[in-house]
């Protein structure tokens, strides 16, 4: 790849009685090539190039960056992941694109390469809601269990912070709430860079964490309070934590005394992982729904997995993780759910249809 | 025969050959809407051609200069084109199709393309003339300045004849790509020409809140 990206690959050899539309999916709503094919329920190829580090001294990600590493990273990757799939291109049912919500400059190279592959090729194009496509992500895990619904979905990324109550994968998915301002995993990359420490954040901050207290510090849980909570149940806010963090950090240097590192990454992971799982099983048990789904990059944080996974127990909750592969952002997730459209025997998508970076997760297909 | 596809101002998508010229071409100005436009474009241009996608000999992409989300959206098409057709990608310059159509329209003055880069920008090329078998040579640029820098920027700026192109014609970019290809010149390299750096600074740290 190009650019000092990283190409990720993953999944077993596909078994002799697979079966389902043939879907290749395209991935570019952030700062991850990804091209993904899969045969109904099951992978064929995943193939993740990342800009991630170009971005990591800007301390996140620079939308013209990511665009411009889409640009080039495109062919190589569709290239792999055909050999990877051991697939020829006319053997395809489909092409599925991420059309929605993301960087708009970063989704445009997608979309334009989609369009022009489904022309070339003569075949259908869907065009697929990306936030869905995390929730589609449980569908291609290799335990051959199938997503069970309803399920309260936590979209946890350095782009998103979502809670979804999803009924029915490409009928009925609901917003219950977002983040109104910063999301979690942007909390994770600005708080390490008080600390001094490397982009991307979450990784940086679970190293350091490790030997630190998580009740050292009482940082905030945003939108907790009783008088929030009657506007925003569901949604989440990082902002105020982020300053907090930043707060007490600049107390302690003022004093001329050491930051405890450890403590204050503990502390302030522990809030973060607090106030998304508190949110998440509340929906769960207001809804009546006894499942929980997480998705997005932030779920490659041990802690917020550890505290997910104890809350889910305590409160009679079933939590299902994807791969890591497939939490972070891919194609395959996103062919998964166009293959589940087209099994469904749902049309294509006109091809007229733009790339919308506000995208409502009530748009499975665009 | 050559699919070509050029986004760097508007949205341009033709079908040339090299003996009949032009067979179609779907413009669409807009300068906001390339991502929406480009799929049926592609469709409508090679439905009008009457000419099946296999008997296609390449794919032509117009690389710039030009506002980059726009631009990006051509060349990714004319990639993901190429390769699902399994037919090789040529990159030209897109002013250098501003300037094939207007010498191959009979003009012979030095030539001067003009083209909005947005925040009071432009880019601009300068040419001489043509060679001997036709073909624009470029002087200079492909290049980035503001709009009264022009006249101080580009060598004997008033001998120029000059174009300020809201368009680049896809077909102008496909034709000059046959006429490099057939007297085996070379083509644009394959890096898009954004003539500006993303925006970013780097910060010099974090910022006190207190
Ligand atoms: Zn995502």
């Amino acid at each position: 790849m190009t650019g000092g990206g990283t190409v990720t690959a993953g999944p077993p050899e596909p078994g002799p009685l697979v079966s389902g539309p043939l879907v290749l999916g395209i991935e570019t709503s952030c700062d991850e090539t990804g091209i993904g094919i899969v045969r109904g329920t099951t992978m064929l190829a995943n193939v993740i190039a990342s800009s991630m580090d170009e971005h990591a001294r800007y301390g996140g990600v620079v939308p013209e960056i990511a665009a411009r590493a889409h640009l080039e990273a495109l062919g190589p990757a569709l290239e792999a992941a055909l050999a990877e799939a051991r697939v020829t291109l006319a053997e395809l049912d489909a092409i599925a694109v991420t059309s929605g919500p993301g960087l708009s400059g970063a989704l445009m190279v997608g979309v334009g390469a989609a369009k022009a592959l489904a022309v070339a090729l003569g075949k259908p194009i869907y065009a697929i809601n990306h936030l869905v496509g995390h929730v589609g992500a449980d569908v291609l895990r290799d335990d051959g269990t199938d997503i069970e619904l309803p399920t309260i979905a936590l979209l946890v990324s350095g782009g998103h912070t979502s809670l979804l109550h999803v009924r029915d994968l490409i009928t009925d998915v609901e917003l219950l709430g977002e983040t109104i301002d910063d999301a979690a995993g942007e909390a994770f990359d600005k708080v390490a860079r008080l600390l001094g420490l490397p982009y991307p954040g979450g990784p940086q901050i679970d190293r350091v964490a490790v030997g630190g207290d998580p009740k050292a510090i009482r940082f905030p849980r945003g939108l907790s309070q009783p008088k929030d909570m009657a506007k925003h149940r569901y949604d989440f806010s990082f902002s105020g934590l982020k300053t907090a963090v930043a707060r007490w950090v600049e107390q302690r240097q003022d004093l001329g005394e050491e930051v405890p590192v450890a403590d204050v990454a503990a502390s302030f992971r522990e809030a973060v992982t607090d106030v998304l799982l508190t949110k998440a099983v509340a929906a769960c048990l207001d809804l009546g729904v006894p499942r929980l789904l997480l998705g997005g990059g932030v779920v490659a944080n041990a802690r917020v997995r550890e505290v997910a996974a104890e809350r889910c127990l305590a409160a009679g909750i079933e939590l299902r993780i994807p791969p890591l592969a497939l939490c972070t952002d891919n194609g395959a997730m996103i062919a998964a759910i166009a293959a589940r459209l087209i099994a469904a025997g749902h049309a294509p998508s006109a091809l007229s249809f733009g790339a919308d970076s506000t995208l409502p997760v009530t748009v499975v297909q665009a | 025969m050559l699919l070509a596809i050029d986004t760097s101002a508007g949205t341009s998508v033709a079908v040339v050959d090299r003996d009949r010229g032009i067979l179609s071409e779907v413009n669409e100005a807009d300068t906001r809407r390339h991502a929406e436009v480009i799929g049926e474009a592609i469709r409508e241009a090679i439905e009008r051609s009457g000419v099946a996608i296999d008997e296609l000999s390449g794919v032509t992409a117009g690389m710039g200069p030009g506002p980059f989300t726009g631009l990006r959206v051509g060349i990714a098409a004319a990639q993901a084109f190429a390769f699902g057709a399994s037919r090789p990608l040529v990159r030209v310059v897109s002013h250098d199709a501003v300037a094939w159509g207007f010498y191959a329209a009979g003009h012979d003055s030095p030539l001067l393309v003009v083209t909005d880069a947005r925040r009071r920008e432009v880019h601009f090329s300068a040419y001489s003339g043509v060679d001997s078998v036709g073909l624009p040579i470029r002087v200079q640029g492909p290049g980035l300045c503001r709009p009264d820098e022009l006249p101080a920027v580009v060598a004997d700026y008033s001998r120029h004849e000059r174009i300020d192109a809201a368009q680049v014609s896809a077909a102008s970019a496909g034709l000059l790509a046959e006429g490099l290809f057939f007297h085996n010149r070379p083509f644009a390299g394959p890096a898009a020409l954004y003539l500006r750096a993303p925006d970013v600074t780097v910060s010099a740290g974090p910022k006190r809140v207190s």
